[in-house]
């Protein structure tokens, strides 16, 4: 579909299948829950206009297995889910980055613990997309905080997904998901879709698992004559099952490297008027569109404050923190969570940086979780009252 | 089939000199299988490259490690859901799931029960050996009511799974039971699953001399071998028999082959149906 210059109504999960298809994807396997169930809906309809496949599995643990399938065989393979799906699709996730295998998870977050508040916003998976999994394993988690960006992360994450052979998670706030916004999509020519890089070496010399050139190494899919083997065990460079020490610490160091290698690629950041700021909040998903309102109504009343906020999560972005908070006094954490975030912050700016005491180097949150937002006069109200 | 043309069949599909010794016990029953699954794929002349074997986590899921093809070790249970999504992405290509009875019918059962549903063209090769053998011994579904098991200390309590009725339930429209002392039917069984269009269960009763065979006193290998022989019988033989007789009898043979409409040839009539037709855009 052509986009060109045109001003569309989308809701923000209308825009994650939009997105999806513009960046290739061409399987989706998944079930229904609220408040995702849109992105299934929608491409239930449209993946097989294109050739693509689509089919809903009898549960999410059955989704996200036939997506890391349809992605060994070549697919772009995506799911979406919330908070119940999301904690069944774990051990899969764990496959998937274990065995080096490209997918999405679109998670549309939703109040918990358990059941929860299905239909009521929450910040509060934050730390299970980072952490869910068992054992160690670094992740790539994206953050949008409006439909067109939803649109634009979507065919990131995708693309992250490809080029670093792993599986890329993609957090909504609920509100986000059902809200609809006029935006402007690009024109399709214009929008980088990266592809998973093939092997060029004749099929007996291919090695499924590789550290060179920096861990972004081919893939080859099933059926194109490169015979190799998948598991979720330890693996040496084949795939094949290994408990050798040093072939072991071969594959973790490659997990963890293939991130840490390239922070610069992979973590993005917004900084709203932090030029001269003494004052900082640190927000993402929907709460940063209350503290941008927020950073504007007090900086009319002279307030030095502004607004850093990531749109990668995860890796989570120390060095931008600790260089854009190097000069201000308070920093303002408002989530919609018992601190998943304050956690974070209080890691990166150190030991000598306080909740709510001291009166320079203090953190400040504001921590809603009962299935209501955070507003922008939350935090005036809030940044007023501790001066 | 000669010895030259099945020691050709084993050289072709075996990944000989990276993967053995296997870690199959002695008088397991996996390798049977194995060897006929290879067989059958070598009579049905398959491409390597075209065919590709999913399997779980317990004893017979490692199997795929062995085997050259596009291979998958899964997670447990998982093995139908990942083998759907590579047959339902490339319905051209050959899947095949091995498979237990923990893996298939306990944590997996939902995925058997639903794969089985759609009619999709799997070929489904569970390896039945009463028990959980990878962990040591511990109770399955299919354990025999009273056996004993590591985590049945006074005898199993459970009443088990018939499989074969249950994938017949569920709507799978190849199903057959026989046993690995039946090597040469095995063989034939699975070539004929792998044909099929469609769903397909192949229920390969087996021995696990070590761990179940010694917690229930069933004696060594060629004893447990022995007893399939004998208690492991033709469905017209079973039938024969009065209620009493059937006692300890199982009944193997095919038990249901018919033609319905195979799950990813009914998706890609959709797509079909969806393309813009000549000068529609």
């Amino acid at each position: 579909m052509k986009s060109s210059d045109k001003m569309i109504l989308m809701q923000g999960n209308e825009a994650v299948a939009r997105g999806a298809i513009d960046a290739g994807v061409d399987f989706f396997g998944g079930y229904p829950i609220t408040p995702s169930t849109e992105i299934a809906e929608i491409l239930s309809a449209e993946l097989p206009k294109i050739g693509g496949k689509f089919i809903q599995m009898e549960d999410e643990i059955a989704g996200i297995s036939s997506i890391i399938g349809a992605s060994l065989a070549g697919a772009k393979a995506m799911t979406a889910t919330s908070g119940p799906g999301f904690s069944l699709m774990m051990e899969g996730i764990g496959f998937a980055k274990i065995t080096e295998t490209p997918c999405v998870v679109v998670n549309v977050m939703r109040g918990g613990p358990s059941t929860g508040l299905p239909t009521k916003p929450s910040q509060s998976d934050i730390m299970q997309s980072r952490w869910g999994n068992h054992g160690d394993a670094p992740a790539i988690v994206l953050y949008p905080d409006s439909v067109k960006e939803i649109y634009e992360l979507t065919i990131r994450a995708v693309n992250l997904s490809e080029k670093y052979r792993t599986c890329v998670v993609l957090l909504l706030d609920e509100v986000l998901g059902h809200m609809r916004e006029a935006v402007v999509l690009p024109d399709l020519e214009k929008v980088k879709i990266v592809n998973r890089i093939k092997p060029t070496v004749p099929p007996e010399w291919y090695k499924h698992y590789q550290d060179k050139p920096k861990y972004i190494h081919p893939m080859a899919s099933y059926g194109e004559g490169y015979r190799f083997h998948v598991t979720g065990l330890a693996h040496d460079a084949c795939g094949f099952p290994t408990n050798r020490a040093d072939e072991v610490k071969i594959m973790m160091d490659r997990l963890r490297k293939k991130i840490t290698h390239h922070l610069k690629d992979l973590i993005q950041v917004e900084n709203f008027q932090m030029e001269d700021a003494k004052t900082a909040i640190f927000a993402a998903g929907i709460t940063a569109r209350a503290a941008k309102t927020a950073v504007e109504k007090l900086r009319k009343s002279g307030k030095k404050i502004g607004l850093i906020r990531p749109l990668t999560i995860w890796p989570f972005p120390d060095e931008a923190i600790k260089e854009y908070f190097k000069d201000v006094n308070t920093i303002i954490v408002p989530e919609l969570s018992q601190g998943q975030m304050l956690g974070e912050i209080q890691r990166v700016m150190g030991g000598i940086w306080n909740i709510n005491t001291s009166k320079t180097k203090r953190i400040i949150p504001i921590q809603k979780c009962n299935g209501e937002l955070i507003t922008p006069d939350d935090i005036v109200n809030k940044v007023k009252e501790v001066r | 089939m000669s010895k030259i043309k099945q020691k050709h069949i084993h050289n072709k599909y075996l990944r000989q000199k990276k993967k053995f010794p296997h870690v199959w016990c002695p008088g397991c029953s996996n390798g049977i299988v194995m060897g006929a699954i290879m067989r059958a794929v070598g009579e049905l002349e398959w491409r390597r490259t075209n065919t590709t074997m999913v399997s779980g986590i317990g004893c017979s899921s490692r199997m795929p490690v062995y085997v050259d093809f596009n291979t998958l070790h899964s997670l447990h249970g998982r093995a139908i859901a990942y083998a759907t999504g590579i047959k339902m992405y490339k319905p051209k290509m050959d899947v095949m799931v091995v498979t237990g009875d923990g893996d298939a019918t306990a944590i997996g059962g939902n995925h058997f029960i639903h794969a089985a549903r759609r009619n999709i063209n799997l070929t489904v090769i569970l390896i039945n050996n009463n028990i959980y053998g990878m962990t040591g011994g511990q109770y399955s579904p299919t354990t025999p009511t009273g056996d004993k098991a590591t985590t049945t200390p006074y005898g199993n309590l459970d009443p088990t799974f018939d499989i074969c009725e249950l994938a017949m339930g569920a709507g799978a429209t190849f199903v057959a039971r026989t046993s690995a002392y039946h090597a040469v039917e095995t063989q034939s069984f699975i070539k004929q699953g792998l044909e099929h269009k469609g769903f397909a269960l192949i229920e390969v009763i087996s021995a696990c001399p070590v761990i179940y065979g010694k917690l229930n006193k069933k004696g060594d290998a060629s004893k447990m071998m022995r007893q399939m022989k004998e208690n492991i019988i033709p469905v017209k033989s079973f039938e024969a028999l009065t209620e009493n007789e059937r006692e300890n009898k199982l009944k193997r043979g095919i038990f249901r082959k018919e033609i319905k409409p195979e799950y990813t040839a009914v998706y890609d009539k959709l797509i079909d149906s969806l393309k813009p037709e000549d000068g529609e855009k």
